[in-house]
């Protein structure tokens, strides 16, 4: 018998996720020119066209819609919502947008009628049922055999807005319910909206009650990342800011020599773009100009997986299996289907014998009312008889009484004519 | 500091003209008479504020009477209000300005429309309401009648959010289930996010809503016809005015070379009393300087009558069905109206009618006669 001697690494190979291959370090002789990779990349994108989705969650007037125009400096068509909704809904609109030469697919998602019930218990239903469903629609399209991805227009949302109404005191209720329940499907960013309301000082111990609140509660909000040196700094300090006062404006004010996107009060002028009047500025830099790329990613890297993850588990696909053996999806969409056909087999008989069971019923039932019409019938045919006989036995009574009637009527006659002749006599006498 | 509303003082002076002393009798004086009582037996007030957390209430109560009545509280945090029940607080203060005593009351309503569910969330407000009624009435009607104390709710200040398009259903519901109870004077809070433009779109559309629904609120009262045009003139704008946009602060601020009560912005300053800036000044001449005592009058002859006769109407119903029960209060004894002289009084009602009917018709006739 041969024996056979195993190399270390072809022992391990099998199992390369879990091994120690050694990596090695090589240096160039010269330059090659794969750093124009990340270039290729960008100009692959830019072709492509990027593709965003912002959902703004707040009440109705709160200045959701001027914020969007404001933000990109377009005049998105809306018209001014009404107070008295039933409930709840979304409406989802995309734009076409472009800047130099990148082409930008841009949905924004308002919450019409949200905070307007006087019974708000169901208010974030609708919200959380709209995030789902775009996470439902990409799954279907990745699970697809004929999969198009990267023709697909992706709908999921990458960041919600959260608009806070510039009370001075706290978060509402509901602002902290909704947030709840929206902090593990979707980027959080709370701003207070309608800020030219709050003085500086009070803005800032709003901003530190709020944020306490979120965190006392345990909700999560977007972090901006801190893991890439370009931009770490810029964003732990805006970290600090959040949530962001902003006020918003699409009318022109002049100040000094110049026309800004203003406010007008009796009072004084509120800049938008003024840092030291809002936090406008902060907010565009953030959402816009730094971070969009990554709250992609976070929205598919993170949200997405954890609700393919749930949904996949719910249907009752492992990972492993007992025998902590990597399953394979074919095998468990086999299973899954074997066990789909025989419950849809079941439930067939099931009902099959229902349908038995009931048409033996009602045939029973049927013959019941039978039996019970021709008793009735029959006894109906009794008392008919008697009745006929009971007028029988009256006819003939009354057969008598007239043949004893004829008589004594024939006697009378016969009497009368024999009696006359005696009349006539005592008459003529 | 000036006021612009001209309270008119309506103490005359007594003219020394010797001829005409003779004829004057001195009935003129019964105005100074009734000041002097007044002032010795001091004047009471019941303000109710009614409105979301936030709204600026407490501010505005400060600056409206110049004092501190929100030291130390409480305020719940969102967590602790997302099943909140309305509570109702009552602050009491006496103040005293020139020799004229008041007995304010500032009846506060915290927890309303902060809940996540907000159903019937007025009811604990106007069972309140109702409470006061119900007490004065037992009171009114009892046996020692010295020393009434009218805890009745005279005016209702009702704080709408500016930050919508108009008013919300939780207010049109809330100013229904009140308005036959209390004086509604609706007002938008936080007047200082509107420019001027903002604003008047939102009066015109509150106004417009109050009509629709059929809400009441309180209606200044016209003015005589021999007041002078300059106070009709005022008496006009303060009614185009409502509902009146307020902002309140409880700090001072330098402004102009003066210390005023405003609000700091880097990018200005409001001051709470500037008539340009908001409606705070008109507010405060309606509430405190010349309708104090209409709302008075019109709560004790309008809202508290209504709830009375209602009142008195269901306790004789209920009599009359129940003859056994007796009544806590001692009514004089009406003539429970039953169904045959009801009958009675119908018929002869519409005798009446037609008679009144036949004689405007001969009276039509002689005229065309003539």
């Amino acid at each position: 018998m041969q024996s056979f001697v195993a190399e270390p690494d072809e022992l391990e190979w099998p199992h390369s996720s879990q091994g120690n291959e050694e990596k090695r370090n090589l240096s160039l002789g010269g330059h090659v020119g794969f750093d124009s990779l990340p270039d290729q990349l960008v100009s692959k994108s830019v072709t492509q066209g990027f593709c965003f989705n912002i959902l703004c969650v707040g009440e109705t007037g709160i200045g959701k819609s001027t914020l969007m125009n404001t933000l990109f400096n377009t005049m998105f068509e809306n018209e001014e919502a009404s107070h008295y909704q039933n409930g709840v809904y979304l409406r989802p609109r995309t734009y076409d947008l472009q800047e130099s030469n990148v082409h930008l697919k841009l949905t924004i998602v308002d919450t019409v009628g949200f905070g307007d019930q006087i019974n708000k218990e169901d208010s974030y239903k609708p919200i959380v049922d709209y995030i789902d469903t775009q996470f439902e629609n990409y799954l279907q399209e990745e699970l697809k055999i004929k999969r198009s991805l990267f023709n697909y227009h992706d709908t999921r949302i990458h960041i919600c807005l959260y608009f806070i109404a510039p009370t001075g005191h706290s978060l509402k209720s509901l602002d902290l319910v909704t947030m709840k329940k929206l902090d593990s499907k979707v980027n959080i960013i709370p701003i207070i909206a309608k800020a030219d309301t709050i003085s500086k000082s009070e803005l800032h111990k709003f901003k530190i009650k709020i944020m306490s609140e979120l965190v006392s509660n345990g909700v999560q909000i977007y972090q901006f990342p801190t893991d890439d040196e370009a931009v770490s700094e810029i964003n732990a300090s805006m970290n600090a800011h959040l949530p962001f006062a902003v006020v918003g404006s699409v009318e022109e004010v002049k100040v000094g020599n110049k026309t800004v996107r203003a406010r007008q009060y009796p009072w004084g002028v509120v800049q938008v773009e003024n840092e030291s009047h809002c936090d406008f500025v902060k907010l565009r830099e953030m959402l816009i100009r730094v971070n969009m790329e990554d709250l992609r990613e976070q929205t598919h890297a993170r949200h997405y997986e954890l609700y393919r993850r749930c949904k996949l588990e719910e249907m009752g696909f492992k990972d492993t299996d007992p025998d902590s053996q990597p399953f394979s999806l074919q095998e468990t969409y086999e299973a899954k289907r074997k066990e789909f056909l025989g419950d849809l087999q079941r439930k067939e008989e099931e009902m099959r014998q229902m349908f038995v069971n009931k048409v033996k019923e009602t045939e029973s039932e049927l013959k019941e009312k039978e039996r019970e019409l021709h008793d009735k019938f029959e006894q109906l045919k009794r008392m008919h008889q008697e009745e006929k006989r009971k007028v029988e036995e009256k006819r003939r009574d009354l057969e008598e009484e007239m043949n004893a009637f004829n008589r004594k009527k024939v006697a009378a006659e016969t009497l009368s004519l024999s009696q006359p002749l005696k009349k006539d006599k005592d008459k003529k006498k | 500091m000036t006021t612009n509303i001209r309270y008119k003082s309506r103490i005359p002076v007594k003219t020394e003209d010797s001829a005409e002393e003779k004829q004057y009798v001195g009935f003129a004086t019964l105005p100074n008479q009734v000041h002097r009582k007044s002032v010795k037996k001091g004047f009471d007030f019941t303000l109710m504020v009614a409105g979301e957390s936030g709204m600026g209430k407490s501010t505005l109560v400060n600056s409206l009477f110049l004092t501190d009545l929100y030291k130390d509280r409480k305020l719940l945090n969102a967590e602790e209000r997302i099943n909140q029940t309305v509570e109702i607080i009552k602050h009491t203060v006496d103040i005293e300005e020139k020799g004229v005593k008041l007995k304010l009351t500032i009846v506060d309503t915290p927890g309303f429309g902060d809940a996540v569910n907000n159903n019937e969330c007025w009811k604990p407000i106007t069972d309140y309401i109702d409470q006061q009624f119900e007490q004065y009435f037992r009171d009114e009607s009892g046996l020692n009648r010295k020393n009434i104390q009218d805890n009745r709710v005279h005016c209702c200040l009702y704080f709408i959010p500016p930050f919508g398009h108009g008013l919300r259903p939780v207010d049109v519901e809330f100013m229904k289930a009140l308005h036959e109870k209390v004086n509604i004077i609706p007002l938008i809070a936080k007047a200082d996010c509107l420019t001027p433009n903002e604003i008047k779109k939102l009066k015109d559309r509150i106004r417009e809503e109050i009509d629709k629904f059929g809400i009441k609120v309180y209606q200044f009262p016209e003015c005589d016809s021999d007041e002078d045009e300059e106070f009709k003139q005022l008496d006009k704008e303060l009614k185009e005015c409502t509902p009146f946009a307020v902002i309140g602060s409880n700090t001072v601020v330098e402004a102009r070379g003066q210390r005023v009560r405003g609000r700091l912005y880097p990018w200005g300053i409001v001051e709470v009393e500037n008539q340009s800036h908001c409606d705070f000044v008109k507010l405060r001449n309606m509430l405190i300087r010349s309708h104090m005592h209409d709302l008075k009058d019109v709560t004790c002859d309008v809202h508290y009558e209504n709830y009375r006769a209602q009142c008195i109407q269901e306790m004789t119903s209920k009599l009359a069905q129940d003859n056994r029960m007796e009544s806590p209060i001692p009514i004089l004894p009406l003539s429970t109206p039953d169904a045959e002289t009801e009958k009675l009084i119908k018929m002869k009602d519409e005798e009446l009618k037609r008679m009144q009917e036949m004689l405007n018709k001969m009276q039509q006739q002689m005229h065309d006669k003539d």
